[in-house]
This record gives structure tokens, sequence and C-alpha cells, in this order.
């Protein structure tokens, strides 16, 4: 298929799990050389969400809807995603990756979402850090997903 | 006019030039004045419209051509004019290819008249120049009709135009289609709708073109080459940004139009009119933020197109055109709206600063050195690419032109507007809160600082950013902005900082091992160093350098002697990544006095209770930020506090061990990086371990202390030095704590078993504590000997000598050396808080019993007892306390010590009779639990009187005694002569204990002394029962007759010598009173049951006393009680006693009474209290008192004698009573 092709088998190339308090539940990049970069980053982005979840205010408790879409523009893509708790999943998507479409976008998000509310369910959960192999290849299968 | 501002649909006039020229000004006037509702196709939303119309003359070459797509130069609206007077209008028209042409005739009629018919499309206007309501009506009339057809064709003719474009974009797959003639299409209907004043749906056609063009940009990524977007592949050799201050860039528009646009090109111009539209509909900051985008997205597209952009040019363009959307954004809105919507701008800001930086780092104008001779060609080449300023902005002083002229043209020039452009970016982001996004730019402008070797303006800014990831722990961030700084502080020369960040960086995971190993290295260097102010120390915190992870204490519950030896043994967990030796370790210990007052606390009893002897320290939670939300889980430990003095539950409850980190007041995140003034504490007591090698990872440090002054001692701080660096953990948590107790030495003495057994051998235990005395050879015992209790030696008795916590450490032989008074125990030497034991053996003599006196002695307390209490004592042993003194070695003051021996034995003694002989009995009780072996019983009388003889009825010399049986002897008493008044006797009896085969020393006998008084029988009672005269057995119901009989059996003795002997012609006689009492109830005693006698007091006398008494029951009955009583005249020294005529008439009841006594009274001692408990109603009144006899002087004979009853023979039931 040629070198071209790779932009269509990342679709995400960073997923943070952010906590209420901003604090990176979990992170996972690829590639792992720019994590820096990606860290730094998501935590700039976090400026935007703030905005965004006090701009929303309540709404955003009684709001079914958690994706709040795009933002921050660098050029890279961001897209984020809240939850009732204010735990916040950001997914950096590849910019030449514009293919990706909004449902796509939010059916990985409720994949995600639906892994933590499985990691959190263990009662022996260790709350500070949710990483383990179920999370991890699920992540992972998000970044890097065969077409 | 074409392309003007001024939207205009065009309609053509033909006929009367003049006539339509007189008419003109109104038409033109009036035509836009009233508002047309648009119906639009596809379902577009109706809109109300003003039409203006632009009219020109009729020509033949104005009818549109086919495939003409120019809809704004296409007339839609052909009009023809003509004055009429008659009404003789004509409509012509003609169908032309593309559009419809529609002709009007308009006919004048006469001078002042207009008429305007429509007849088909013709319409007459009346008298159009004149002000008539009928003008008026006629001109209202006709603008609606040509407004509504002027609309008509334009509607038809932009659906027709619509039609065809989308035809042509459905070809676009098709080989040969041209983007960029397409684009020209679509961009006529914008321009038609934005002279429509349409400018949501003019923007509407730009947003299609460029998601068109967008999307073949993906496609073509995708793989899904289209030929002529090769065409915008072409390198890039312009780069001048956007341009937005004119509404249509003709020159890029004419570019793309001769398909030589590039990409920026078509991307700028698109953009160009996007902002024109959005500034139209007053949308400033839509196009603020559509800029950010457009600028992400050319150079993504330009990345994907693979398109050759010399490097910095692409940095040019984005910057250009930041500044650009800027200046234009500016120019329309005032200072008040742009400050409120700073978070639309802001990013602008952002991204040229971005821009401005990169490009000062490639051309080589941010090093120290400044550009070099490459960095100049670049620099020139990125200006070349620029080309010549257009000439709208060449007279604006800022223009961004300018500035980036300038700001590439110097090392100076560019560090002014890098500066500028950061700090407002800075200030920006600041006051819309985005903090973290200010500190982001602040750490490349630290960058730049560091670059330009000013590390004192660099570091502000690169603690600020540490400080926003410490407190939302994004560790990379940290990692890395602390490597920065680092750098930063060994540039200012911070050591203190620098070796404090070091030793953050030398233990963090996300470094390299490299890394880890080079900033561990920074600080060994520099502890190494010889230090020109020697004894200057760098204090640091520990926590990066090295763990406390747990303590345990030996002995474990931390509490030592005073000399005792404590060890602490820690668990330090080493963070560097290198083996660091350490010259000493170091834990600074505060000292209290309050001697064991924390140990009653709960806490102390908690923490010694669940972690026995090891305290776990909490791992640092470094990397977690301690937010204002997520504070520490609550530890919450069980607690029970018991008395101390029988261990019973007094208060249970949880507590919570971090309330300290709980309530502790919430400081701002900078608590999280330590404060670089740790204090050192320089205490008086210190644990110390030199010469330490730490490896990384855990390591086991051991501190052993000789304990000191008593007092508690807590642990404050830890200190590790290396060289003149030293790491300090200035508060070791949980409270750590040990305590030293001194202790008096003490003397305990006990007996073994529960109680100590008089007249045995028994084993008494003795502990010695030696507390903070030290038992030295020659240190000895000295007992005072008590009289009655001997120590006893033996030969093989040892002593232990335990540690405090009962290990045995030695054992000796005990010396005892006994004398008359004192026994001497030598002591086994013994160190200091040690523990001697050691039995002896002591003995209880019985002491000579005292007669009479209230005596702990053997069985003479019994007879004084009151009868009531008898049940009681029976089971309680006779208890005697010896005290011995005892001298201890290390106090000037004597010990006692009282040892309570139990007597094993109670005894008691009865006088028994038949007839005028007499007999002794004895009867030994054993309380104790043990059984015993009696010998050699003896009884003795101690009066030595030569005429009495015991002559012992037992037959047996040995005979057990189990526990808590008894054992009787009996002695028969004879004597020749007169007997003696009283007897004392002695009764002795050896005994062993039954279980031991063979005792060392031989026993004392037990011996018990008592009195017997009285004992020569004076009187015999004799009762006799005869049925009825006639009858052969009595009968129950019928009267017996009872005939007792009492005989004097001696002549006048001593005893009879008292009150109620009268004398009369050498006569004595003495008064009794007898009584008949059955306690049985089997007989009625019919008549009087007693009577006072007078007694001869004579051998042989007899009196003789006969009554009635009838049996109620049948069967063996025994004779009713026949008592006697000395009747004792009144006296007035005892007015107390009952007065016997009064108690006789009374009732038989207090009679019973006095019975009860008399068969167990074998003392005669106790006679005189008899009656004194009944006797106080009588108090005063003067009474002849009643004596009874005691036992020994009164024989029955007629005891146990029993009388057949027979029933009656018509008792139809049967009772039988057997006694």
């Amino acid at each position: 298929m040629g070198k071209r092709t790779r932009y269509l088998t990342i679709t995400a190339i960073c997923i943070p799990v952010i906590t209420k308090e901003n604090y990176p539940l979990y992170i996972r990049s690829t590639p792992m050389e720019n994590e820096l970069r990606f860290q730094y980053m998501v935590h700039t982005s976090l400026d935007m969400v703030d905005e965004k979840i006090s701009s929303m205010g309540k709404a955003l408790v009684n709001q079914r809807e958690l994706y709040l879409g795009l933002l921050y523009p660098t050029e890279d893509y961001k897209v984020f995603y809240t939850t009732i708790s204010k735990v916040k999943f950001v997914m950096v998507v590849n910019p030449s990756n514009t293919a990706l479409r909004d449902n796509e976008i939010h059916r990985m998000f409720w994949k995600l979402h639906n892994s933590y509310i499985d990691v959190m369910c263990n009662p022996f959960c260790n709350p500070r850090t949710i990483s383990r192999p179920g999370t991890d290849n699920m992540v992972m299968s998000m970044m890097i997903q065969v077409c | 006019s074409l392309g003007s501002p001024q939207p205009l649909p065009p309609g053509s006039s033909a006929g009367d030039q003049n006539l339509f020229t007189s008419v003109y000004p109104t038409l033109s006037q009036q035509l836009p004045r009233e508002p047309m509702e648009w119906r639009r196709s596809y379902g577009r939303a109706p809109k109300m419209i003003h039409l203006e119309s632009n009219f020109v003359q009729f020509k033949e070459e104005l009818l549109p051509k086919e495939g003409n797509k120019a809809l704004l130069t296409f007339p839609f609206l052909h009009i023809y004019w003509t004055e009429c007077c008659v009404s003789t209008s004509e409509g012509k028209r003609t169908r032309g290819g593309i559009g419809l042409k529609m002709s009007v005739a308009l006919c004048m009629e006469g001078l002042s008249q207009i008429v305007c018919s429509c007849l088909c499309r013709c319409v007459v206007l009346s008298d159009p120049l004149k002000d008539s309501s009928r003008t008026q009506e006629s001109w209202n009339a006709f603008l609606t009709k040509l407004r509504t057809l002027l609309l008509m064709s334009f509607t038809k003719n932009l659906g027709k135009f619509e039609d065809d474009m989308r035809t042509l974009r459905e070809k676009r797959t098709e080989p040969g289609w041209s983007f960029c003639e397409y684009f020209m299409v679509q961009e006529e209907l914008a321009f038609v709708f934005e002279m429509l004043q349409q400018f949501e749906d003019a923007l509407v056609q730009y947003d299609e073109l460029d998601a068109l063009f967008s999307q073949y940009v993906v496609n073509f990524g995708a793989g899904d080459g289209a030929n002529w977007l090769t065409f915008f592949c072409q390198p890039v050799k312009s780069w001048n940004g956007l341009i937005l201050r004119k509404p249509i860039d003709m020159e890029k528009r004419e570019s793309i139009q001769r398909r030589e646009a590039t990409l920026l090109d078509l991307r700028s111009y698109l953009f160009s009119r996007q902002c024109t539209l959005l500034l139209f509909l007053q949308r400033p900051w839509e196009v603020a933020q559509r800029a950010l985008e457009l600028l992400h997205n050319c150079v993504q597209e330009l990345k994907l197109l693979e398109v050759s952009v010399p490097p910095g040019a692409l940095d040019c363009w984005v910057f250009l055109s930041c500044l650009e959307v800027l200046q234009r954004i500016e120019g329309c809105c005032d200072r008040a709206q742009i400050d409120s919507n700073i978070a639309h701008t802001v990013g602008l800001w952002s991204y040229a600063t971005e821009k401005l930086k990169s490009l000062g780092y490639l051309c080589g104008l941010v090093s120290e050195k400044g550009p070099n001779s490459e960095d100049l060609n670049r620099t020139v080449d990125l200006l070349a690419g620029l080309g010549a300023e257009r000439p709208e902005t060449a007279n604006t002083a800022q223009s961004p032109y300018k500035k980036l002229k300038e700001a590439l043209s110097s090392v100076e020039a560019f560090e002014k507007h890098y500066l500028d452009l950061s700090h407002a970016t800075i200030e920006m982001y600041t006051s819309i809160g985005r903090i973290r996004s200010a500190k982001f730019v602040g750490k490349d402008l630290a960058e730049f600082y560091m670059r330009k070797k000013a590390p004192q303006k660099a570091e502000i800014y690169l603690q600020g950013a540490l400080k926003n990831y410490l407190a939302e722990g994004w560790a990379l961030p940290i990692t890395h902005t602390r490597k920065q700084l680092a750098e930063c502080q060994k540039h200012l020369g911070q050591i203190e900082n620098y070796l404090q960040t070091s030793s953050l960086l030398a233990s963090d995971h996300h470094l390299t091992e490299e890394e880890r190993k080079h900033f561990c290295q920074e600080i060994l260097d520099f502890a190494s160093q010889p230090s020109d102010n020697p004894g200057h120390k760098i204090v640091l915190p520990m926590q990066s350098f090295a763990q406390l992870r747990d303590l345990h204490f030996d002995p474990s519950n931390a509490v030592v002697h005073v000399g005792g030896v404590l060890c602490i043994e820690i668990t330090m967990y080493s963070q560097m990544p290198v083996p660091v030796h350490v010259e000493q370790i170091v834990v600074n210990v505060h000292f209290s006095i309050e001697k064991n007052s924390y140990r009653k606390t709960a806490e102390w009893l908690t923490k010694h209770k669940t972690s026995n002897g090891i305290i776990n320290f909490p791992p640092e939670t470094a990397p977690f930020p301690v937010s204002q939300n997520s504070l520490p889980a609550l530890e919450l430990y069980e607690m029970f506090e018991r008395s101390p003095s029988d261990n019973s539950l007094n208060t249970t409850g949880i507590i919570c061990r971090n309330v300290h980190m709980l309530l502790r007041r919430q400081e701002s995140s900078s608590s999280l990086e330590m404060p670089s003034g740790v204090a050192l504490e320089e205490g008086a007591h210190v644990l110390r371990c030199s010469h330490v090698t730490l490896e990384p990872g855990a390591n086991q440090i051991t501190f052993r202390t000789q304990a000191k002054e008593p007092g508690t001692y807590t642990l404050r701080q830890l200190c590790a030095s290396v060289g003149s660096v030293w790491f300090v953990l200035p508060h070791i948590y949980p409270i750590v704590q040990y305590d030293v107790y001194s202790q008096e030495p003490q003397l305990h003495v006990e007996p073994l078993a529960d109680s100590l057994l008089a007249g045995i051998p028994q084993k008494v235990k003795f502990t010695v504590t030696t507390g903070h005395y030290t038992i030295k050879n020659g240190d000895s015992l000295q007992l005072s000997n008590a009289e009655a209790m001997l120590i006893l030696c033996q030969a093989e008795s040892r002593a232990v000598v335990y540690s405090n916590t009962r290990e045995q450490s030695s054992d000796a032989a005990l010396r005892i050396q006994s004398s008359d008074k004192v026994t001497s125990i030598s002591l086994p030497v013994a160190p200091a808080y040690h523990v001697i034991e050691f039995e002896l053996e002591v003995l209880s003599l019985p002491s000579a019993p005292a007669l009479g006196g209230e005596s702990d002695m053997l069985g003479m307390a019994e007879p004084h007892r009151k009868h009531k209490d008898k049940q009681k004592t029976g089971h309680c042993m006779v208890t005697t306390d010896h005290k011995v003194s005892i001298d201890c070695p290390w106090s000037i003051y004597s010990t006692v010590i009282a040892l309570t021996f139990s007597v094993p034995f109670r005894t008691t003694h009865a006088l028994l009779s038949s007839g005028t002989r007499k007999y002794v009995q004895v009867c030994v009780q054993n309380l104790s639990e043990l059984d015993f072996q009696l010998s050699d019983s003896y009884l003795v009388d101690t009066s030595d009187s030569t005429d009495l003889q015991l002559v012992p009825l037992n037959t047996q010399s040995q005979q057990p005694i189990y526990s808590k049986q008894s054992v009787f002897f009996v002695w028969e008493l004879k004597w020749t002569e007169e007997p003696p008044p009283s007897l004392h006797c002695q009764f002795s009896v050896g005994f062993s204990p039954a279980s031991e085969e063979q005792l060392s020393i031989s026993l004392k006998p037990y011996t018990y002394e008592f009195k017997v008084e009285n004992f020569f029988t004076l009187y015999n009672v004799k009762a006799e029962i005869f049925p009825p005269s006639g009858m052969e057995y009595c009968r129950t119901g019928s009267l017996c007759s009872l005939e007792v009989l009492i005989t004097r059996l001696s002549d006048l003795l001593e005893v009879d010598k008292d009150e109620a002997l009268t004398e009369s012609d050498e006569h004595f006689s003495t008064k009794l009173m007898y009584e008949v009492v059955d306690n049985s109830s089997n007989w009625a005693v019919c008549g009087k049951s007693c009577g006072v006698i007078s007694m001869p007091v004579a051998a042989r006398a007899t009196h003789r006393v006969h009554m009635e008494v009838m049996p109620l029951f049948a069967g063996y009955l025994p004779l009713p009680d026949v008592r006697l009583f000395k009747y004792l005249p009144h006296h007035s020294a005892h007015s107390s006693q009952l007065d016997a005529d009064s108690w006789i008439e009374n009732d038989s009841l207090s009679v019973d009474k006095h019975g009860d006594d008399q068969p167990d009274s074998s003392s005669l001692k106790s006679r005189g209290s008899v009656h004194s408990a009944c006797s106080s109603e009588h108090k005063g009144l003067p009474m002849p008192r009643l004596q009874a006899l005691p036992a020994g002087q009164v024989f029955n004979s007629s005891s146990g004698t029993q009388v057949l009853v027979i029933p009656s023979q018509d008792d139809h039931v049967l009772e039988v009573s057997v006694t």
C-alpha cells in the first residue's frame, strides 16, 4: 500500500485518562518517544477542558452527551470526553486522519469509558492507577486499528 | 457595474430611451424600497430580500451565449418602454438558450397618464411623473409587478445556474475535470449571494469549496491520486501570508483562474473570502478560530501532499498569517471587544510566538554567538520568499511583513519581538485563566533565556511550570522541567538548589540510567570537594535520596531499662542509582522526662498492639499531587484501653492515626516541593551509625544504643551525611518512641501453693528483682527468724537468675546459714535488671495454745465461737501470721514479710456419759486438701490429778485422715476418789502428709487443749410410759401415764454449792425444775408439763413425777424429753435473768428454744449466756432464774427407749411414724 497508508492505520496517537484533579491516571501513546511531547500537550489542553466544563456548568452533569468534541487547536488534533465524575478521556488523533468521523470517535470513547468502569468496579483496584493488561490491550487496539 | 460590492441583479431596457430616462430615478429609488419574499428551491427557507437593479440599454450582444457561466453579468429581465395614449401594449418575448428574456411594453396614455396595463406581461404606468394618488397606485402596482417578475427571472436563472454547477461537480471524477474551473463557477454563485447581501449563503459556497478541496487532499493522502491535485503540489516558492485587507484578492483569484495557484494561494484566497464574509456577518471571533484551523490544516496538508517547502517558509507564512488575522480583527473591533475575546485570539498569538521562536532558532538568532553565514543565507532565502511588501500594508508601520523582516534582521530585534510576543501571550493566557498554557509558553521562554545565557531570567519560568506540573502530577513534564531547572540552577550557582534538584533527578525513574547516574555523580562530586568552609553543611531533604521504609526495635516493645541495650533497625530504601557511601546516619532523638505517662495513652497501646515492634512508614506519595480534593486515605485502627489493674476493658473505639494529615491546613501546592531550608536539629541525644554504604534499593541499618536516663525518647530527624551534604528527613512520622525506665530493687515472697499449711514443710518462692542494683558477691538476705516459723535448709536448693526478658541466664546453689536469730541467704551474683528466683521450705510451728483467750492457735478458737457461726467456720481453716523481717543488701530498711499459715485441722471434744462412767471424745477434722497420716494420739491430764486415769479406747496407733474427713478418739475417765470439779486435758497427735514418703525433719505433733468441768453425774432421770390400765399397749388417742423418776446419785459435792442450795437440819436440798418436752410432737402432754421440785442433796434421794400423755401416732415412739434445770432464786445481781414463773406460764415454745442448746453444749463454760437473748424484755423485774444443769451432771437413763403405740381400732387410716 505504500507509506501513505500509515495515516489511516493509526487512529489515535495518545490516549490519556485524567482524573477530576487533572492528574494523569493513565497515559498511553504511540510512538513512545513522543510521550513527553504528548504529556505536555495534553496537560496544556486541560486549560481548554476546564474552560469547556466551566462554561457548561451544571449542564454537563445533566447532559447525557459527554462528548465535548474537538479541543485545543494545534497541529495535532485532540478530542475530549468527560464523565459524570469529571474523569476526562482525551484522544490525541493524528491530524491527517480527518477521515475519522465523530461517530467513530464516539464509539472509541464509549469503549474506553466502559473499560474504565470495568476497572473501577474492582473493589481492589487502586484508583491511582488503572493500568492493567486488559486496559492496555484495549487502548493499544484503539491506537493501532487495523483497517 | 459588474463585480461591485453593491449587488445589483442586472436588467436591460429597450424602447423609448427618453421615457425611461424620465422614470428611471423614481424606478431605481422605489424598486428596493419594499422587500420581497424570495422562495427558493430545494427546500431552502424563504427570505425577504430587497431588490435593487441595474438597467442597461438593450444590445444584441448582451444576450447570453451558450455555455455562459457568468451569472453576475447576466441580464435577467428585458423591459420595453413606450409611451401610449390608448392601451395598445404588446408583449414580445424570445427564448434564449440559456436564460429567459422578457419584454415588457410600457404605453404612455395622453400627456398626463401613463397606463401600465398588464396583458400577459404588459404593465401600464399612468401619469408616472405626476403626484397624484392614481399615479402612486399605478407606481405601486408597477413596482410590485416588476419586483415579482425580476425575482422570478432571477430565481429561475439562479436555479438553472445551480443545476449546471452541480452537474459540473458530479463530473469531478472524470479525467480533465478542473477544480479551479469549478471554483470559479461556484464563486460566481457566492458573488451573487453576496450582492444580494446573503452573506451566509455566500459563505456556504466557499465552505463547500473548502470541504471539497480538503476531501481531495485527504483522499490523495489515502492514495487516491486526483490528477488535478498534483498541480497544487508544486514546491512552495512564496510564503507571504494571508491578505485580508482587500475584499477580493484579485491577484490570487486570477492565479486560480489561470490554474497557476499553489495550495497556499488557494487556501489563502479561500480564507480571505471567508474572512470578508464573516466580517460582514459580524463574526470576527470565528475568523480567528477558523484562521487557526486553517493554518494548522495547511501545515498538515503540505505535509500530506509532500509538497517541498523550504525550511522556515511555513513558519514565515504562519507567522505572517497569524498577525494579519489579528490585525484584521483588531481593525474592525474596539479594544473592549478584543479584551473580552482574548480566548478566541490567544491561540493565534501563541501560534505566532511558537513560529517566531522556531524561526529564531532556525536563523541562528537565539544562539549566544549570533547567526553564522549559513544562518544568514537561510535568512536571506526566507526573506526572498516573502517578496515585496504589498501596497495595502506598505504604509502601515506595524505590518506583519515589517515585523517579520525586522525580527529576522538582527539578534537584538528578534529578541525584542520574541519577548514582546511571548509576554503578550503569557499575559493573555493568564488573564483568561489558561494557566497551563501560560506556563507552557513560559517554558519556551525559559529555554530561550537559557540559550541566551540568562539563567536568572529563565529560573522563574521553569519554577512556575514545574510547580504547575507537580500540582497535577504529570510525571514526564516534571522530569523534563526539572532537568532544565537543574541546568539553570547550575548556571546560577545555586548549589543547594542544584543539588536538591539533582537528587530528585537521580531518583527519577523516568530518566535513563545514565542520566540518573550523572545527577547522582554531581552530588557525590560536590560532596567530595574539599570545602573552603569546613563544617558548612548543605542540608537537603532526604525524600529523594532515600526513603525510610520501616523501623524495628529490639526489644520489640521499645522499652528498655537504664543501662540496657536497645537496637533500632531501620530499612532505608536508597533512591540513588549507584551505591553511595554515607559517612554517618544520625537519628536525632528528643528526650522527655515524663516517665511512662506516654505509654498509658491509647496511642501507645494500639501502636504496640498492631505493629509487633515493626513500624512501617507510608511510602512517599511524591508522584501524586496532594490536591485539596484528594486527601490521604483515613488510617483507622481499633483501640482497646484496658484497666491497668485487672486488665478489664475500659474503653474501646476507633482512632484515626493520620488525623494530623487530614486536618492540617491546606497549603498551596508549593508544599509539594520540599522547601530547601530544612532545619537540622541539633540534639543532645543522637543515634549514630557510621560508614554505611547505601546500595540502591533497600538497606538495613542498625543503631545500637545504651539506655541512659529514664524517660521517653522520640525519634525526630533522620540525617545521612555524604561529605558536606546532609540529607535530612525533618520529621519521622508515624511517631516513633522508646522508653527507658529505672526500677528499684524489690524482694517478693509468695507461697508456691495457694495457701501455706501450718505444721508441715511448705515451699515459699523468693523473687529478687534487681532493678538498678547489681548483686555482688557476698550480698545476702538476712532473715530475722520468727519464733514459730522455721526456715528449713535444704542442700540442693538453687537460685536461678533470669534476664529482664525472662531468659534464664544462670543458676547457682543457694547458701543458707542459720543462727539462732538470723538466717542468712547468700544471693548469687546478678547484674542489674535481672531477676533471681529461689524457693525455701518453711515450717510453721504450733505455738503454745493459750487457754481461754481468743487465740489463733490450733482448734482453740472454735469453742469460743458463737453457735451460729459454726456452719460458716466449719470449712474455714484457722490461720496464723508469721512476720519475717528481711534485711536486703540494697536498702538500710528491713522488709517485713507476712506469711499466713492455715491450720489444716479443726478439733472438737465432747464429754460422754454412761451412768456415772465418763468418756472424753476428741474429733479431728481435716479441712485441708491434703491427706494426712495420724499417729500416736495422746490425751493427758495437765492438772496432774493422780486420782484420775485416762484410758484410751483407740485401738490403732496409725490412722489416715483424708481431706475433708474426720477422725474420732475416745478415752474413758476413771477415778477412785471424788472426781475433780474440772479437768484440763491436752490432746496431741502426730501427723504427716500421707503422700510424702519421708520427711527430712521430724514434725511436731498437733495439740489441742481443752477443759472439762462438772463432769460428775449428779442426777439420773428415768421416764416410763405405761398403757392405760387394763390395756396391753398404748393406743393412739388414749391417755397414758408418764412416770418420771429423778434420782440423786451422790451426796453433797463442791459443785452443788450455789444459790439454790438450802440447808435445813444438816440436810441439804436444792430446787430443780423439770420439764417434759416432746419436740417431735408425737405426744400431747396433758396438764402441766413442768414443775419445780425440791431435791434433797443426798445419794439415792428420789423424786417421782406423774403426768398424763397421749400418743398422737402409732408405732414405736421415742419418749418425750425430760429436762432438768437448776431453779435459782432471784438475785439482784442477776436481775436480767428470766423469771421462772412468768416463762412457765408463758408458753412452752420458749422452753423449747432453750432446750435446743443443751444436747450439744459439751462445754460447760457457756452456760450463763443461754437465756440472755430473750431476757431483755424482763429487765428490771425480780425473777427467779433457771439454769440448765450441765450435761455431764444429768444422765438420762431412758434416753433412746421407745414405746409401742398401736392405732386405735376405728382408725381407717394408719399413720405410722418412724423415728
